[in-house]
């Protein structure tokens, strides 16, 4: 078995990799995509933890986890929503054409 | 193993926030979703892995696909996107700070003990179920109601709000 700093660092590498896409894309879907990307980063700490602190027994990180899944699949479907209804009304997907609330 | 499972996740990540169509990040999400459900099978969270597999790749993938068929053809074929060379060096400043931080934390603290993780056993399926509808200590009843009604106010949301709007007058 590999050494639990590198489920951490792993974990690290990919959380920031979702933030470096998340500032640098400017399309809605994109940035959505990134947004996956930090939540399953997020996701294999919890995991990880679960394991190391409580090798047999509880199973808090794990449900932690489980829970953590299901909410992001409800939360990139209500965004999507938004998102194909931001294109209806502004045929763009790019968040510049989005000024409307920003004043 | 894990090397193999980190070198696909990493690389698909990044050939993920990289790539210019929309259509290859969807595709490389789904790599990288792939390999963090081989990181809970080798965690031996083979429940978690299949969760992992069936909700994420199987579902919100899928989903995101349409999405893109529906927003258009103009942005399946080539999106050109302007990636200004300002934005991409203050992103790499902002990430490469807060990676050195949180690796800096993970690796420096006395917290974690440096040790290889257990190889434990795999968790029973009864004990899962157990957990998830018992109500005592440390069993999840109530998360695991409040998130189905959850889900059914995302399910009312999303029609809401991608509904056509219907001529008012």
């Amino acid at each position: 078995m590999v050494p639990v700093e590198f489920y951490f660092v792993l974990s690290a590498l990919l959380f920031f990799i979702g933030v470096f896409g998340f500032v640098t894309r400017r399309n809605l879907i994109a940035m959505l995509i990134s947004i996956e990307l930090v939540l399953n980063a997020v996701d294999i700490n919890f995991a990880a933890f679960n394991r190391m602190l409580f090798p047999d027994g509880q199973l808090e990180g794990f449900f932690m986890s489980l829970f953590s899944i299901g909410v992001s699949a409800a939360e990139s479907a209500v965004a999507i929503a938004i998102i194909i209804n931001v294109y209806r009304n502004f045929h763009s997907d790019q968040v510049n054409s989005i000024e409307n609330m920003k004043y | 193993m894990f090397c193999i499972l980190a070198f696909i996740i990493l690389g698909s990540a990044v050939m993920c926030v990289t790539t210019k169509k929309i259509m290859r990040a969807a595709t490389f999400l789904l790599f990288v979703l792939f390999g963090v459900a081989g990181l809970y099978f080798l965690l031996d969270y083979t429940y978690l892995a299949a969760a992992q597999i069936s909700i994420y790749a199987g579902g919100i993938t899928m989903m995101y696909i349409f999405a893109i068929q529906l927003v258009g053809k103009r942005t399946l074929q080539g999106m050109v996107e302007r990636l200004r060379g300002c934005r991409i060096i203050g992103g790499m400043i902002v990430s490469v700070i807060g990676l050195a931080t949180v690796v800096l934390v993970f690796l420096k603290n006395s917290f974690i003990t440096s040790s290889a993780l257990t190889d434990g056993e795999e968790v029973p399926m009864d004990v899962i179920g157990n957990a998830l509808l018992g109500s005592d200590k440390y069993q999840y009843v109530l998360p695991f109601e409040f998130i189905s009604v959850f889900l059914l106010a995302c399910i009312i949301g999303g029609i809401i709000v991608a509904r056509k709007e219907k001529e008012t007058k």
